[in-house]
């Protein structure tokens, strides 16, 4: 490698093992980690579910869930029920991830999986195709294709342009401000290794926090734009 | 001079200069919400979540400069190195 300082690039990745002609890097053995974690979690709340006397994670749960549906229905202006899935997953999947980056700053191991572009691109793309599934699900598939002609027909390509660089942005914000955090712990720790670290821990949790519920914010906004203008222009044609 | 020092300048030029434009947008942002804020505290939640979001927006900018120089460093610098030494 050709830098200083023993920093390695932040775009590759550690292969830990090979499976035939597929290597597994570290990146993918982290995700899979938060994922049995995140499972082994849901089991366990699903377990301890209780409707007279609930216990305080399902309580945490709850909060948490009626929060997001609130949410949804500040933006959207519909019933949160058939979005809830994707963007709480999203959400809760973000949020383990980013803490994970608390964790490898003991251990130095670990590497997050959203400090890396592929898993933030294929969050983004999931992002990218539920637009049109909820858009061509709830207001069927002409009502969905007439959002790209919107306001005048003149702005189709924008709209398209649009629906594609708002992909490539959610991907890039996340990856860049969780390896952002990842680089600076790493210079200062490189730097100063006693207890000036700690602010930036804390400033790495309020990031991965804040990052996370942006990221579902903007995919309740994208497929509210989807679905929600749509039954305005309906209401519209009712009034006349 | 070789390509990775220049690289290694351009892209330190690049975080210097492209984190301005963001830094006083995000400024701007935070302080207009404030005021919103101060003038009408019943409406702090709504204000909070699109202050969020457009902070989110405004700061992608930098996070794009952050990539290039990123890019430069690790990727183009590297590479013109290699293309100097096999011409």
């Amino acid at each position: 490698m050709a830098n200083s300082g023993g920093m390695t690039s932040p775009v590759e990745d550690v292969i830990v093992f090979q499976v035939g002609p597929i290597p597994v890097t570290r990146v993918t053995v982290v995700t899979w980690g938060v994922m049995a974690a995140l499972i082994l979690f849901a089991v366990f709340i699903r377990w301890k579910l209780r409707k007279k006397t609930p216990g305080s994670a399902q309580q945490v749960i709850e909060g948490m869930l009626s929060w997001l549906g609130d949410e949804i229905r500040g933006i959207i202006g519909r019933e949160p029920g058939p979005f809830i899935p994707l963007v709480a997953s999203l959400f809760i999947f973000i949020l383990a991830s980013n803490f994970v980056a608390f964790i490898s700053s003991f251990f130095e191991v670990l590497k997050p999986p959203t400090a890396d572009i592929k898993t933030t691109a294929a969050l983004a793309t999931v992002v990218f195709l539920s637009v049109p599934f909820y858009g061509i699900a709830m207001t069927g598939a002409l009502n969905y294709l007439k959002t790209y002609v919107r306001p005048i027909w003149i702005m189709l390509p924008f709209n398209i342009i649009s629906d594609l660089s708002r992909t490539l942005a959610l991907a890039v914000r996340l990856f860049g401000n969780i390896l952002s955090g990842e680089i600076l712990f790493g210079v200062i720790l490189s730097l100063v290794p006693f207890f000036l670290p700690l602010p930036l821990m804390f400033l790495a949790l309020i990031t991965g926090t804040i990052q996370a519920y942006i990221f579902a914010i903007l995919t309740i906004v994208y497929i509210g734009g989807a679905v929600k203008v749509v039954e305005k222009h309906e209401t519209e044609e009712k009034a006349k | 001079m070789t390509t990775e020092m220049l690289a290694i300048i351009v892209a330190g030029g690049t975080m210097a200069i492209g984190s301005i434009g963001p830094a006083l947008g995000e400024a701007r942002t935070a302080a207009a919400a404030m005021e919103a804020m101060a003038r009408q505290p019943d409406l702090s939640g709504t204000i909070t979540r699109t202050l969020f979001v457009s902070l989110a927006m405004i700061e992608s900018t930098a996070i794009y400069c952050l990539l290039v120089s990123m890019l430069l460093l690790f990727k183009v610098g590297p590479l013109f190195e290699k293309a100097v030494a096999a011409s």
